[in-house]
């Protein structure tokens, strides 16, 4: 009878009637409430999103590059954004604040939470689907629209906002001083939506691991993919509705003429910045947690070890969630905010240095002594440490506050996020991308190019990124449209030069990628059941697995790094699902008083 | 092409550029630590046929190390960085004898009112000045920052000064400049699409020189 | 599933499953409204922001609201959660029906139907209210960018800036149509759900008290928006 409780999702209304019945391609593909379809679909479009973000990063560079110069194949664009090839500030600007918002909403957070939170979570804790199928697929949905609608704000009158992804008031709050009509709304709309969307995909990921785990998944059986994922929604449902009753804020100020955030009425500018990080800090580390529970993964696969301290890893990823919400001030230290609140959030901030220290060790301790296999995703896992670390350690500068006073706002804190996300997330991206493949699609991506990819790209991100540490410490401020403009940034402009010369090589090897990607799905090598002779529930399954996973409940024996175990005999790792001669199946958790 | 930070224009860059270093050196040993152990690793225990891992699930006393030297290092740095943030940016650390500025951004211009001959602001004698910041070496001098419309930040990289300001709020920012000569002023907060020119260009004076332009000033008019 | 064993404490309107020991539906609630929680975090936080930074630009209490007739609707929308209290005990006891006769006792008994349709009512009735206040307030020249120039309001308010607001009260009617429009949603997406609960569910009697998860739920978002009511009515119209 208790199985039977396990068994069923609640809420979607029968999500499973259709799970022996054949289902229509539109059934099946489109308005599909399989976890595995719908995080599909999210990597599809956010693929397309993470595409749109470079194409816009690659007319940043040219600028920066080459200011005042002809772009190459600007005869596109319209009179508004570009005269005679050369680009216009005001799309300058646009490029700037669309970069970021792409890249931040549209394709590292449904990169990393919408398709692996979808896709693994279910999958990983031996459950049949989300906990509300129903509200996963409309979740999909609205993260397609606002898409859409942020998309829409190119083709509009004025085009899209000029106001930084962070859209800083009183600037995003004045159509008459930003220039901006309807993108500024569709920007605030879209932000709500995908606000919307967040928070009905976080809450189906928190109800799943809480209340789906298979029998014997108790919590410190998770793996840390999985705790990170679980975490990271936490965040999610907390964060996202911030900043939902912000951009409803600044939607009013610009259609309804309120005036929050405008000092000439009695609002108040810093306002904005308070509500934009109190979100903005804690979506931080939604962009970073899930990258490093996946790397967890990968890398005690690849080390064939169990993953070194795995409770601690579990309590770093609690304190680096719990640490964000109390750090949002460290991006006002140059506001006018009061500088004794400076103060404390130096020592918070200055504190995150101490969870994330535990993992890079613990990453460091699973390789010690292993039996490592370079496959393609411990590479990138492997460059996802080395960048991290660098990312990391290039924020104690900013964090510490009289280091912060010439580096605020300048290429160097550019330079930190990008080897934040980029070097971070954006490597662990491609390690799981490759990882789960075979999950997703039945076929291997080729290994060849899944290297020749991995070590380009390691070179030229370097080459991009690691000299804007150094423009940005001579001053180069950020979202400058022409640093030529400066006499003390002039004899910097080769060192410009040089990273936007490395910045098109990375977009161009990235091309390499999506050739793997495109190319394997029809001509991949089938992949075998356990392709990476994992421990994860998921391999228990037939690539690709079919809809509603298990045909009964798995029971889990163990946890999920035993690489390399004594039992395991002449194999080097003891799936999660392998019941020993010694294992006994696992009492089901016992029921309230008054169940069944 | 420069590879460092610009040369010290006043008396803040003394301790910020040391604690960038004491930074740099530490995050350096960490980097360092962290990346030679991984190419080692990554060599020395390269999977090989026949070999099996090392079975183990951690260890309590390198954990217990590896959260201790950072926590402290961390505690440490944060109390030294506090020492020089109070001084540098306390609303109390302005010298009582600065010479008061004031300096008003809009899009996209800085408006600099210089005192006039009695030394005060808010008086008949003030003049104002657009785009041109002329202060005295040596001297500490405060700049009353306000904003006409919307975000703009007043940076100087040689000073090692950087400030926001903000419509509906009056921030003083003070420092003092130790190098004569002309240095550029630029806005660091995203402030519209003329961000990019919203530049001034500072005047470091001896202090005859700042009195020979401030009579100049008084006699022939605003620019 | 023998429910004449338990005790009223102990009556799951479904099997709890293992985890948090509560079904999942319940679980998404409580996870939903603590994310509503901090979207009227960051709406009263904002409001509490900008009326200490500019405490002039707000009226006294019933110079410019109806402190009366919305005090009413309170007690409406409470009486709301009242009735909510009294169908989902009326499920969990079984009763289905709409009203039923008693012996011995003058006033009839409410089942399901009669208490939930009760709260729908309330709802209902409240949301119009409020609708009817805005409707009047905004002909009165209270907008969301504060009195409307020309308007009676805009004169009060010139002449005794103390008792109407400064600057002609921009902040007060941004904060306040923002909060308490937001809070109106909320009760109209409750009062939609009802509905579609009630022809879906509750008419064709889907409900029993072996599985009620449905007015449960609703129940447990409709005490939410409540309280939120009760904080909304406190800052906005008596401090």
């Amino acid at each position: 009878m208790t199985s039977v409780a396990h068994a069923k999702p609640e809420g979607g209304g029968g999500a499973h009637d259709a799970h022996h019945a054949p289902m229509s391609f539109w059934r099946k593909y489109i308005f599909s409430t399989d976890h595995k379809i719908i995080g599909i679909q999210f990597l599809f479009v956010s693929l397309f999103f993470l595409l749109v973000g470079g194409l816009l990063a690659m007319q940043i560079r040219w600028q920066l590059g080459f200011p005042g110069q002809p772009m190459p194949g600007g005869s596109i664009l319209p009179e508004t954004m570009a005269v005679n090839r050369v680009i216009l500030p005001e799309y300058y600007v646009q490029l700037v604040s669309m970069h970021g918002t792409f890249m931040v909403f549209f394709a590292i957070m449904p990169l990393l939470v919408g398709v692996y939170a979808n896709f693994l979570i279910p999958l990983k804790i031996g459950t049949h689907d989300m906990a509300f199928p129903r509200i996963n697929m409309a979740s999909f949905w609205l993260a397609l629209l606002a898409g859409l609608i942020m998309t829409a704000s190119f083709f509009v009158p004025n085009g899209p906002i000029r106001s930084g992804w962070t859209n800083y008031a009183p600037l995003a709050a004045r159509p008459d001083l930003s220039g901006v009509t309807v993108g500024q709304m569709l920007w605030c709309i879209s932000i709500v939506v995908l606000g919307l969307s967040s928070v009905m995909g976080s809450l189906n990921y928190i109800t799943t691991v809480i209340n789906h785990r298979a029998p014997g998944m108790t919590w410190f059986r998770m793996p840390l993919s999985v705790w990170a994922l679980f975490i990271t929604a936490i965040l999610g449902v907390l964060a996202l509705p911030v900043l939902q009753g912000a951009a409803i804020m600044l939607l009013f100020d610009n259609v309804l003429g309120t005036h929050f955030f405008d000092p000439v009425a009695g609002g108040q500018a810093l306002l904005w910045q308070h509500l934009f990080w109190f979100f903005g800090h804690p979506e931080v580390y939604i962009l970073i947690l899930p990258a490093m529970g996946m790397v967890s993964d990968i890398i005690a696969n690849g080390s064939r070890k169990p993953i070194f301290g795995y409770h601690s890893m579990v309590f770093a990823i609690i304190g680096i969630a719990f640490l964000g919400w109390i750090v949002w001030g460290h991006h006002m230290f140059m506001s006018g905010m009061n500088p004794t609140l400076g103060s404390t959030f130096m020592v918070s901030t200055l504190l995150i240095a101490v969870p994330s220290a535990i993992k890079v060790f613990n990453w460091l301790g699973t390789m010690w002594r292993g039996n490592l296999r370079f496959h393609v995703p411990m590479l990138n896992a492997i460059g996802f440490v080395s960048m991290f670390t660098i990312g990391g350690l290039s924020g104690i500068f900013m964090a510490a506050t009289p280091v912060d006073i010439p580096l605020h706002d300048t290429q160097f804190i550019v330079a930190h996020i990008h080897y934040v996300l980029f070097g971070g997330s954006l490597f662990a991206l491609f390690a799981a991308i490759t990882y789960w493949y075979p999950k997703m699609f039945g076929r291997m991506m080729n290994e060849g190019i899944g290297k020749l990819h991995f070590f380009l790209t390691f070179i030229f991100y370097n080459m991009t990124f690691f000299p804007m540490h150094i423009i940005g410490m001579g001053g180069q401020m950020r979202r400058i449209y022409d640093p030529t403009v400066y006499d003390f940034l002039k004899p910097q402009q080769p060192l410009n030069v040089f990273i936007s010369y490395s910045a098109f090589a990375l977009f161009a090897v990235q091309f390499l990628f999506a050739f793997n990607f495109l190319w394997s799905l029809k001509f991949g090598k089938k992949a075998p059941q356990n392709p990476w002779e994992d421990n994860g529930m998921e391999w228990s399954l037939p690539n690709p697995a079919p809809h509603g996973n298990w045909e009964k409940t798995p029971n889990v024996y163990r946890g999920p790094y035993e690489f390399s175990a004594p039992e395991a005999g002449d194999k080097d790792y003891l799936p999660q699902y392998t019941k020993l001669p010694t294992d006994r199946d696992p009492v089901p958790a016992p029921l309230p008083a008054g169940g069944h | 092409m420069r590879w460092w930070l610009p040369d010290a224009g006043s008396t803040f860059a003394g301790p910020i550029d040391a604690l960038f270093l004491a930074i740099l050196i530490i995050t350096g040993i960490a980097l360092v630590l962290v990346e030679v152990g991984l190419v080692t690793f990554v060599i020395r225990y390269r999977g090989r046929p026949g070999r099996k891992a090392f079975y183990t699930h951690g260890s309590t006393r390198a954990e217990v190390i590896w959260t201790a030297i950072p926590a402290v290092t961390m505690v440490a740095l944060g109390l030294i960085s506090n020492h020089y943030w109070v001084l540098i940016k306390d609303k109390k650390s302005v010298p009582p004898n600065a010479y008061h500025l004031g300096v008003h951004a809009k899009q996209f211009e800085w408006q600099v009112t210089y005192p006039g001959a009695d030394g005060k602001l808010g008086t008949a004698d003030d003049f104002t000045v657009r785009n041109q910041l002329h202060v005295v070496v040596n001297e500490p001098t405060a700049v009353e920052l306000s904003s006409e419309d919307v975000i703009h930040s007043f940076f100087v990289p040689e000073w090692r000064l950087k400030q926001d300001a903000v419509p509906g709020m009056h921030i003083t920012a003070w420092f003092q400049a130790t190098k004569t000569g002309e240095f550029e002023l630029g806005c660091a907060e995203l402030c519209g699409m003329g961000h990019y020119k919203m530049r001034a260009r500072v005047f470091v004076h001896t202090p005859d020189e700042f009195k020979a332009w401030m009579a100049q000033q008084a006699a022939g008019g605003t620019e | 599933m023998q429910t004449s064993t338990m005790t009223d404490a102990m009556r799951p309107p479904y099997p709890a499953e293992p985890g948090a020991g509560v079904y999942s539906n319940k679980l998404g609630m409580w996870v939903f409204l603590a994310s509503d929680v901090m979207f009227f975090t960051a709406l009263i936080g904002s409001y509490i922001v900008l009326r200490f930074g500019m405490p002039t630009q707000w009226a006294q209490p019933g110079a410019v609201l109806n402190v009366p007739l919305t005090g009413l609707n309170t007690f409406l929308l409470i009486c709301s959660s009242v009735s909510m209290v009294k169908a989902y005990a009326a499920i969990a006891d079984g009763k289905k029906y709409f009203l039923r006769k008693v012996p011995g006792q003058r006033l009839q008994d409410g089942g399901l139907k009669f208490w939930l349709l009760i709260t729908i009512i309330c709802g209902a009735g409240f949301v119009s209210v409020q609708l009817v206040e805005y409707v009047k307030l905004v002909g009165h020249g209270f907008t969301p960018s504060g009195y409307r120039e020309g308007s009676l309001l805009a004169e009060h308010a010139l002449a005794d800036p103390v008792k109407y607001g400064a600057g002609v009260a921009g902040m007060y009617g941004s904060t306040f149509f923002t909060m308490t429009g937001f809070h109106g949603f909320h009760v109209t997406c409750g009062v939609i759900s009802m509905l579609y609960l009630y022809f879906t569910k509750v008419l064709p009697e889907k409900y029993s008290p072996q599985d009620y998860r449905g007015i449960e739920v609703i129940g447990l978002y409709w005490h939410f928006v409540d309280l939120v009511w009760i904080i909304l009515f406190t800052i906005v119209y008596l401090i």
